[in-house]
């Protein structure tokens, strides 16, 4: 079944803004949730019959039920939601600040938590709906370069297993998706010359998420993680991935 | 009083053509009734009422908003002096003739299945196969007890103006809370039924124009597969009430319809064979074996029980699930008698030219009668089933607003209770601006902040332009 209505936290700009685009020529209503209203704005042109928009901070947990509710209402209905929110500020090799910590804990899985408890609490009632969490790689193993952002998309990747073991049987797909790096506004501070593009991306996620589970976006990505996740720690420590 | 947290439901119509997800309250007494309008007010949100979901279309579903399943307000009491019940209007029609047919008394008018709810089939004003001769049920209603938008409470009767107006009104002005219908008193559980096969339209006509003056009650079956001069052939059955006392036959136990088909094979697992046949050749060919099944059959005078012969709806527990996974629309039409003679032929030609004839058509006679959004009609009306597919809907949509323009232009009318196709310009055409106005007149007064809503006002701006 074709969504007919979905919500896009994180839809203003990259992946997110591609998924909604994508949808909304399918026929489906979207909501796309972000920031910065003049991105939102813009993601918007694209198809504003179809797309509309939403600013809303993901840290702000609290606002969430309410705004959930009233998207829903402007929707008349939800059959779709995707998590896209993330960030991935640069972190230097020795620097621990628990402010840009924090930041990744709040947006890349707290806020996916709010967002996605509500999709799950009316989902469940109505025993219908599919929920996507844009996971990453980097959440199979704690890397050095990126401790906490690593931790958090662990984090989400459990959480939305959770989610998946809990409501399957009440007939509700949970998808998490584990992309490698793609050529986004968040990797911007990244060479980007070998990553995927975030149309690519947003046309495999919207193939992949039919089918339920987790999933990687490439073949050659479920091998190298398959591999990288069983190498024993004393072993991972030394190869400074 | 604390209201519990709703609940959201993904609630359909019959036809599981179109659902919606709403926030569900299931109040047990008028308090919590009204409790909710209250809450629905203070929160700004629009109400749908809604008694078993048997509206076919979206009469019963609103996104996004609340909708009040009244199913368990069911009291049910007879007097068995005067043959009144006082129903609630969660009650079923079920409920109804369980309680009142031991005491010797049954519904004046029943629809084609027992689980409608009281407060559903007044909201519609249904009709029976006895319409052409009782009209509808808003006619045997004595009193009701509404509740209003601003939760007031008042009884109607026949001689109040709201009572014409909410009756037939789709749950769209108030709730009807209770009723106290008059019901008919029979002497036994049976029908004397009579089966005549029709080979033509105007053998169909003939067979009601005949039967009118002495049957109780009548219907025909038409096999819309019959092209040219097979056109209409199918099966007109009229009853009478047996006059013969069978006591025995007003208990319970013995109307309940058999769960077994030949004794074998158990009647809940039939609607997955019929699903196996639901397509336009399995159909033709079911159509085509019962008409010949009637034409070779003997059986042409009968008894049968009331509820086998009033339920034909129940007889397959589960039907309508044979249409899943696209659903089924209905498409009923009410056509003044001078009219329906040229119609009825040319909407199934219609249909078989598009290459989309309906799987079942039923035919009835009816009356007219004095509600406010009344589908009532001196004339006959006819209705059609359609399956829905992903694939045929955008073309089914066209061909029902093509029979719908054929329908007005012959004076007809329709069922809000069936309906899945009206747009706003057949509603227009089919109340006129007069009567249309009068209902907004009404709602304007009865419920000025538009507490009660549904997706089919909506599809069809019978509010106007909110």
């Amino acid at each position: 079944m074709k969504p007919k209505k979905a919500i896009i936290v994180g839809g203003s700009s990259g992946l997110g803004a591609e998924l909604a685009w994508m949808l909304a020529i399918d026929g489906c209503k979207v909501a796309i949730i972000g920031r910065s209203f003049e991105k939102l704005n813009r993601a918007c042109l694209s198809n504003p019959e179809m797309i509309s928009a939403y600013e809303h901070d993901v840290r702000q947990i609290q606002d969430v039920p309410q705004l959930f509710e009233e998207i829903c209402r402007d929707l008349g209905g939800l059959d779709l939601i995707i998590y896209v929110a993330g960030v991935m500020p640069e972190v230097a090799a020795d620097e621990f600040d628990t402010s840009k910590d924090r930041d990744m804990i709040e947006t890349n899985f707290l806020g996916c938590v709010a967002w996605l408890n509500e999709a799950a609490r009316r989902f469940q009632d109505v025993g219908a709906g599919t929920i996507v969490g844009i996971g990453s790689v980097a959440g199979d193993r704690g890397r050095h370069a990126q401790p906490v952002y690593n931790a958090s998309k662990a984090a989400m990747a459990t959480y939305l297993e959770a989610l998946r073991n809990r409501l399957s049987r009440q007939g509700i797909k949970v998808v998490t998706i584990k992309p490698g790096p793609i050529a986004t506004p968040m990797t911007a501070h990244l060479d980007q010359s070998k990553m995927m593009s975030a149309e690519t991306a947003a046309k495999l996620i919207l193939k992949k998420m039919n089918r339920g589970g987790e999933h990687y976006l490439k073949p050659t990505h479920w091998l190298i993680f398959l591999i990288i996740r069983h190498i024993p720690s004393p072993i991972f420590r030394r190869l400074r991935l | 009083m604390i209201l519990p947290r709703p609940r959201m439901r993904r609630l359909s119509g019959f036809g599981f053509v179109t659902d919606s997800d709403s926030y569900t309250f299931e109040p047990e007494s008028l308090e919590e009734l009204a409790e909710v309008f209250r809450f629905a007010t203070e929160n700004g949100r629009k109400i749908v009422l809604r008694g078993a979901g048997k509206s076919y279309g979206d009469a019963a579903i609103l996104a996004e908003e609340i909708a009040i399943d009244l199913c368990k307000l069911n009291s049910c009491q007879i007097d068995a002096e005067s043959g009144i019940a006082t129903v609630g209007c969660g009650a079923t029609i079920g409920d109804l003739w369980q309680a009142s047919l031991p005491l010797g008394f049954w519904p004046p008018v029943v629809p084609g299945t027992m689980f409608p709810t009281i407060g559903g089939v007044l909201a519609m004003n249904i009709h029976g196969k006895n319409a052409f001769s009782v009209g509808t049920l808003g006619e045997h209603v004595q009193e009701m007890t509404v509740l209003f938008a601003d939760c007031s409470i008042r009884k109607l009767s026949p001689k109040d103006d709201e009572f014409h107006v909410i009756i037939s009104s789709a749950g769209l002005l108030a709730c009807i809370f209770e009723a106290k219908i008059k019901l008919k008193k029979v002497n036994s559980g049976i029908l004397d039924v009579s089966a005549v096969v029709c080979k033509s339209w105007d053998e169909q006509f003939a067979a009601f124009e005949a039967n009118q003056a002495n049957a109780d009650y009548m219907v025909s079956w038409v096999n819309a597969f019959g092209a040219e001069a097979n056109s209409g052939r199918g099966l007109f059955h009229s009853a009478k009430h047996c006059k013969e006392a069978r006591p025995d036959l007003l208990e319970v136990d013995n109307q309940v319809l058999p769960s077994r088909i030949l004794g074998l094979i158990p009647k809940s697992q039939v609607w997955k064979f019929l699903k196996k046949l639901n397509s336009q050749r399995g159909i033709r060919f079911l159509n085509k074996a019962k008409f010949l099944a009637s034409k070779t059959s003997k059986r042409h005078e009968f008894r049968q029980s009331l509820v086998a012969f009033s339920f034909l709806l129940d007889y397959v527990p589960g039907w309508e699930k044979s249409y899943s996974p696209g659903g089924f629309i209905q498409f009923q039409c009410f056509v003044p008698d001078a009219s329906a003679r040229e119609l009825f032929p040319r909407l199934i030609q219609m249909q078989q030219q598009a290459g989309l004839t309906n799987f079942l058509t039923v035919m009835k006679r009816h009356r007219s009668d004095s509600f406010l959004l009344s589908h009532g009609v001196d004339g006959f009306s006819l209705a059609m089933d359609f399956k829905v597919t992903s694939s045929n809907w955008k073309s089914l949509q066209e061909l029902c607003w093509a029979m719908n323009d054929a329908v007005l232009d012959a004076g007809g009318k329709f069922y809000l209770a069936k309906d899945s196709t009206l747009r706003t310009q057949d509603i227009e055409r089919w109340l006129g601006t007069e009567k249309l106005s009068e209902f907004r007149k009404w709602k304007k007064l009865l419920d000025p902040n538009l507490l009660f809503d549904s997706c089919l006002a909506r599809r069809t701006k019978l509010f106007g332009e909110v």
